[in-house]
């Protein structure tokens, strides 16, 4: 079956995920789930609701930890050390939550200015500086004195994303970063999501199923599937579309209902 | 990590023939704490329309650092009206400039709280008043909800009701056992110093059963209560707040009232005299023990003296007290819940308030009770 995009990509993997297995108790989300990350790349997890694409997101930033199977940052197998590795890996990250996950105690600019404020030796005025030009790349600049429960949903989710970047990052994770946008503020977003990786050199992982959006940024990919509980298909989304031939990713891919027969005839 | 030693980050300006060029050398990453300034005097002996061109042959790795110079560097080239060719930087950089908004806003100036004491306090009655009403109606719809419940026609299910009567009552029996107990032993030991000088050690039972009976169970109940459970009814609903589940029965004509508000109250006012009498009694076990081990008061001597010093009107008096507390800590704890904003922070704001509210409030009430005794003469 041809499910696997031929790589012509020989920049180095950044991240390497091997045979892992994620599962709540007795209950497997997915298993051996294996797939490489290259270095600059954004890379889509894709799949129907409740496939586990956010628990795959979740042992990655360090939050579930999996049953099975490796997960590599370059060298570093992020489970296999000790917490203090795990945080200097953790370091590199940065995560943009579904729904933000602002501090509501902080205004937007404290926000983005406290793991600055923890982490780095900076001084208050270059912070300042720092949060207003990262409010400023995602067009939030207008809000850094506004808190979290006086925003929009878009805003937090971009006022999140500021976040994300606080520490400038190498490597950022995405999690449904345009559900709940309108069109131009996804599309902006999207924009940004191509910026920040030609302007920073960012590695991103992007856990999403808005199809539009994918096609226009991901450039690698793995189609997770819920019944089979495993990666069913590998490859760009676009490369997916066009010539992925698995019915559940044929359907995923077109927005077609998965017994595609009936589904012509309904319009 | 960036283990690697960077070379530091540096910025030239050379004037040239028909333009002047800035070059940018070395590594320009935020978390190494070097991000240099740019002094607006710099762009000062720039001819006008002489461009400014960028030169970053030398540039090493960069993030935002870099970015936040350039953009302060548009931001004074722009005041100066020197014009910057950042088409001359690396694409990718260009395109992050290309981003950000040309000025930013100028913070809004703070707001100015001025000293004025008697605009203060009338803010405060009126906002205390305005309390008052909205406590009044709340208590008012859930009465009436009350009653149609009891004639099958209310929005409160029975479920809520019941869980809400455990978490009120028999889940803190225990607590409310430990400090009546303590509170009956600490009384019979006050009494039992004084009235034995006067070898009156067997008074020391008709002092803590009035004393339980008349006050203190009723009273450290209440505030024990107002801690116990209206904080986390005030958490509760505030929590639903944030996350519009409070707004969602609104929508679906699910009057708050009577499906969220109802049982609480109700759970309260229903236990909190059970748990009064249970205080009570507790609480005269309390001041028996120390009576028996310290004063060696005989059983049977201590069970004649405290039956006579009670008349049952003590306990109705108790009784109508600690339904009235019920009462008032369920609906003011709702209440602070409900008017919450809808923040993390909020929640924790409201579950202190509603603590605050319920036991300053429960001991005012006490007072006023003690005034209507006086008068009535019970």
């Amino acid at each position: 079956m041809n499910n696997q995009m031929p790589s012509t990509d020989d920049r180095p993997a950044l991240i390497t995920v091997n045979d892992l297995t994620l599962a709540f108790g007795p209950r497997v989300i997915q298993h051996d789930v294996s797939f490489q990350v290259k270095r600059g790349s954004i890379f889509a997890v894709m799949g129907g609701s409740g496939c586990g694409k956010s628990t795959l997101l979740k042992s990655m930033i360090g939050l579930l930890r999996p049953t099975g199977g490796t997960y590599k940052v370059e060298k570093d197998d992020y489970w296999a050390g000790d917490d203090a590795s795990r945080i200097r890996i953790g370091r590199r990250f940065g995560v943009l939550f579904q729904s933000g996950a602002l501090w509501s105690s902080m205004t937007v600019g404290e926000n983005v200015a406290l793991p600055m404020q923890m982490f780095t030796k900076l001084e208050a005025p270059v912070i300042r500086r720092l949060v207003e030009l990262k409010l400023g790349l995602v067009g939030m600049l207008h809000a850094i004195d506004q808190y979290p429960s006086e925003l929009s949903g878009g805003m937090r989710k971009r006022a999140g994303l500021a976040r994300a970047m606080s520490l400038d990052p190498d490597i950022l994770f995405f999690d449904e970063p345009s559900a709940g946008l309108d069109p131009i503020t996804s599309a902006r977003l999207d924009d940004l999501i191509l910026n920040l990786r030609d302007g920073l050199g960012a590695t991103i992982i992007i856990v999403s199923h808005e199809l539009s959006s994918l096609f226009h940024i991901a450039d690698d990919g793995i189609f997770l599937d819920a019944e089979q509980k495993t990666a069913i298909a590998h490859g760009s989304p676009t490369w997916l579309r066009d010539h992925c031939d698995d019915p559940m990713v044929h359907a995923f891919m077109h927005r077609e209902q998965l017994d595609s027969s009936s589904s012509h005839g309904n319009g | 990590m960036n283990t690697s030693v960077n070379d530091a980050p540096q910025w030239h300006l050379q004037p040239e023939a028909n333009r002047t060029l800035v070059t940018l050398s070395g590594d320009w990453i935020a978390q190494d704490g070097r991000v240099p300034d740019f002094p607006q005097s710099a762009l000062k002996d720039i001819p006008p329309n002489e461009p400014v061109e960028f030169s970053t042959e030398h540039l090493g790795k960069w993030d935002t650092s870099l970015i936040s110079f350039l953009w302060e560097l548009m931001r004074d080239a722009r005041e100066a009206h020197v014009e910057l060719r950042i088409d001359t930087l690396p694409e990718s950089a260009h395109k992050l400039l290309d981003l950000l908004p040309e000025n930013p806003p100028q913070p809004p100036p703070p707001a100015r709280h001025a000293f004025a004491p008697v605009a203060a306090v009338g803010q405060f009655t009126l906002d205390t008043l305005n309390e008052v009403g909205c406590v009044s109606e709340m208590g008012a719809d859930a009465a009436r909800g009350g009653i149609a419940t009891a004639l099958g026609r209310g929005m409160m299910r029975t479920v809520d009701l019941m869980s809400d009567l455990n978490a009120a009552g028999p889940a803190a029996l225990l607590i409310v056992g430990v400090v009546n107990f303590l509170v009956g032993a600490i009384l019979a030991f006050v009494g039992s110093v004084e009235l034995h000088k006067f070898a009156a050690d067997i008074y020391v039972a008709s002092l803590v059963a009035i004393a339980m009976v008349r006050e203190m169970s009723a009273v450290m109940t209440a505030i024990i209560m107002a801690g116990r459970t209206g904080g986390a009814y005030a958490a509760r609903i505030s929590t639903m707040q944030g996350n519009e589940e409070i707004d969602a029965l609104q929508v679906f004509g699910i009057p708050v009232s009577n499906y969220l508000i109802l049982p609480s109250v109700l759970a309260l006012a229903f236990t909190m005299p059970l748990l009064y009498l249970y205080g009570c009694l507790i609480g005269m076990l309390g001041g028996f023990c120390v009576s028996y081990i310290m004063l060696h008061v005989s059983p049977l001597g201590y069970f004649h003296e405290t039956l006579g010093a009670l008349p049952l009107d003590q306990f109705t008096f108790g009784f109508i007290k600690s339904f009235v507390f019920g009462s008032f800590i369920g609906l003011t704890s709702c209440r602070i819940g409900l008017k919450a904003g809808r923040s993390a922070a909020d929640v924790g704001i409201a579950a202190t308030k509603a603590v605050v509210v319920g036991i300053v409030g429960v001991i005012a009430l006490d007072a006023v009770f003690a005034v209507i005794a006086n008068v009535i003469g019970i």
